[in-house]
């Protein structure tokens, strides 16, 4: 470290060398002259505020309205949840997986387990991946929903805010009547899936297409054209090409500088070379690029989602290798999930063997052979990567996260410098942040 | 929790120790693309009058995936070149994480396992949609890995987080400061030996220890 002194930090000699402390509450001693005197003004933003998605504190040094310099200060949720996967099977990694970006839970699932898969060599039914796809995709527009009703509520626009938690609403029964579970779902399994589709889900969610395709015009209508939400967007938080890929920005904010990277189409997996989608790309580079990248993904996700009922063909949907799937079937039951009775009949009253196998799959997990992989996918905020290590055991040497809301938040420094702090809010915003994803 | 010692298996299968196949040193040809990769890197070392053995110590072709175990000294230099050579051009750093391979040694080579912190590096080549990996040992005594961010600035906070969680220290790094953890916090807490500090649960009678002390199945 060249600094010697931080206006900001007290410090103390440790034997890595000087650490700072950034304890707050000492602006007295930070700032010496008069701050109403001064021009100068530090502004802590967040952690609390509602326009920071979450647990994120921004530092904005302001000269006037002008901001000079930006810090973003992470941590505030840290929730360990890649050292907690160290202690648990690998069935039970994908409950924690699931809960980190809360707003993409099928996203890390089907990461984690694309990456166990790999470690274990293993095939998933066709039927299972169709699934995958099915639950991405609308995961993917419950995403974008969020992110187009809280920007808009940010930038001023609450009818966006109803309309986009209204919609996302739908596809939350959706995931409901599938999973059980609005969030965290742990649905997606190393191996393929908990369970299977119930039986009116397909309906439903044929039902739901034309409704979503009919309220992405409504968002534009009420959006794409109006004047208070250009003039909020455009020219807004500007990145090139350059600056996304040395910053390693991914996902629509890269997609909206110009550059089709879609990890569904450049480097396919789940079988999504064999859908047809566009990438959509804007060339401008800033929030209502962004914005119009998301809306658009939206339509192209439904596209993919009518492909993949289509394909939709009968068949199991966990591997059949009883070293990895349980014996057991869940079932759906009145009361909630629940075994369904003729397998406890057959279970417990016919097969003993069954019921041990079963035991110790559940208890102890079942082994993958050591070695470390990396799986890539496309999520609604870009490439979330898991680097999976083994040691051949029953439990996750190391999971490491690649979540792309951490590697994009490093840009927002280099958005806002220079820009009025109105415009703070809207380029935080279009990176779409998600904290319990940045924090793990 | 049961008063169990040893394993806790009770099948009588737990005890088996089965021979891990040896991951390491590939042999030529590696196949698909990483014959070139390797090929393209130690063409461009030569140019620089280094061998390639004196930066890449050992690849690994595991599961279709590279890894080139790199020199820590060399790091940047491999990165540079695997960034801007002409076939190469890996110009993005998706991800830098940190393993601490304390009880599972990977290697076979008794010298390698007091390296016992790695860092590791996935690279993604968008123009030829390639991926590879480089992995970098350090001891716990001398943790000093150069940094990256001069050639990927990208891996800034990615450094920050494995110095937090690990203690590498990057050296070269614009602000190696805590990013994860209060900046006054001692240890690093994705070590393996760092203690988990759990209390055990008392439920209807019944205690459930922290989640290091449990049975686990091995």
């Amino acid at each position: 470290m060249t600094q010697t002194t931080d206006p900001y930090a007290d410090s103390r000699e440790t034997t890595e060398g000087r650490v700072y402390t950034v304890t707050g509450g000492d602006w007295d001693s930070i700032h010496a002259e008069d701050p109403l005197a001064s021009e100068r003004i530090v502004v802590n933003m967040g952690p609390q505020h509602p326009s920071t998605h979450g647990v994120l504190r921004l530092v904005l040094e302001l000269e006037g309205e002008t901001i000079t310099e930006a810090r973003t200060v992470i941590g505030y949720l840290h929730t360990g949840i890649e050292k907690n996967t160290e202690y648990r099977t690998w069935t039970q990694g994908t409950t924690f997986v699931t809960r980190m970006d809360y707003l993409s839970p099928l996203f890390n699932e089907t990461g984690y387990c694309l990456a166990v898969e790999k470690l274990l060599g293993a095939e998933v039914p066709e039927r299972a991946t169709t699934i995958r796809v099915l639950l991405m995709e609308l995961n993917r527009i419950s995403s974008h929903l969020v992110w187009l009703a809280t920007t808009g509520m940010e930038l001023g626009s609450t009818t966006m805010m109803i309309y986009g938690f209204r919609e996302r609403e739908h596809v939350l029964d959706l995931f409901e009547l599938i999973t059980g579970l609005r969030m965290n779902h742990a649905f997606i399994r190393p191996g393929g899936l908990a369970q299977d589709l119930p039986v009116d889900a397909v309906d439903k969610i044929r039902e739901f297409i034309p409704y979503m395709r009919d309220k992405i015009e409504d968002y534009e209508k009420l959006l794409t054209g109006q004047p208070v939400w250009k003039a909020r967007t455009k020219d807004v938080g500007f990145l090139d090409v350059t600056g996304c890929l040395a910053l390693g920005v991914t996902g629509p904010v890269l997609r909206s500088a110009g550059l089709p990277w879609d990890l569904r189409k450049t480097m396919p997996y789940c079988g999504y070379e064999n859908y047809d989608f566009d990438v959509v790309t804007e060339t401008t580079g800033d929030v209502f690029g962004r914005y119009l990248v998301r809306v658009n993904e939206m339509r192209q996700s439904l596209r993919i989602i009518e492909q993949a009922l289509d394909r939709l063909a009968p068949g199991p949907v966990m591997v059949t290798d009883k070293k990895i799937a349980w014996p057991a079937q869940l079932a759906l039951g009145k009361d909630g999930m629940g075994n369904s009775l003729e397998h406890v009949r057959q279970i417990m009253g016919q097969s003993m063997e069954a019921l041990i196998h079963h035991f110790k799959l559940v208890t102890e997990g079942f082994r993958v052979p050591p070695g470390q992989v990396y799986v890539g996918i496309e999520s609604p905020r870009g490439e979330l990567g898991y680097h999976v290590v083994s040691d051949g055991g029953t439990r996750p040497y190391r999971v490491h996260v690649r979540d792309p809301s951490f590697v994009n938040l490093q840009a927002f420094p280099a958005m806002v410098e220079g820009a009025p702090i109105a415009d703070a809010i809207a380029s935080g915003a279009s990176l779409d942040p998600v904290m319990g994803g940045v924090d793990r | 929790m049961f008063g169990v010692s040893g394993s806790g298996d009770t099948s009588g299968f737990g005890g088996l120790v089965r021979p891990v196949g040896d991951p390491h040193g590939a042999q030529r040809p590696y196949g698909g693309y990483f014959d070139e990769v390797a090929d393209l890197l130690a063409e461009e070392l030569a140019k620089r009058d280094v061998g390639f053995e004196s930066a890449v110590t050992r690849v690994v072709v595991d599961r279709g995936e590279l890894t080139l175990y790199v020199r820590p000294e060399r790091i940047v230099e491999v990165c540079q070149l695997l960034r801007d050579s002409d076939g190469l051009r890996f110009e993005l750093c998706s991800s830098v994480s940190g393993v601490d391979y304390l009880d599972a040694p990977l290697s076979t080579d008794p010298t390698e396992q007091s390296e016992r912190l790695h860092v590791v590096y996935h690279l993604t080549s968008m123009t030829y949609r390639r991926r590879i990996r480089l992995e970098v040992g350090v001891t716990v005594e001398n943790p000093h890995v150069p940094s990256v961010t001069s050639v990927y600035p990208t891996a800034d906070w990615q450094e920050r987080e494995v110095w937090d969680m690990f203690g590498v220290v990057f050296d070269g790094h614009p602000a190696l400061t805590r990013i994860l953890m209060p900046d006054d916090w001692d240890g690093h807490p994705q070590r393996k030996d760092y203690p988990l500090g759990g209390v055990p649960v008392e439920y209807k009678g019944a205690e459930i220890p922290p989640p290091d002390t449990r049975r686990a199945y091995r």
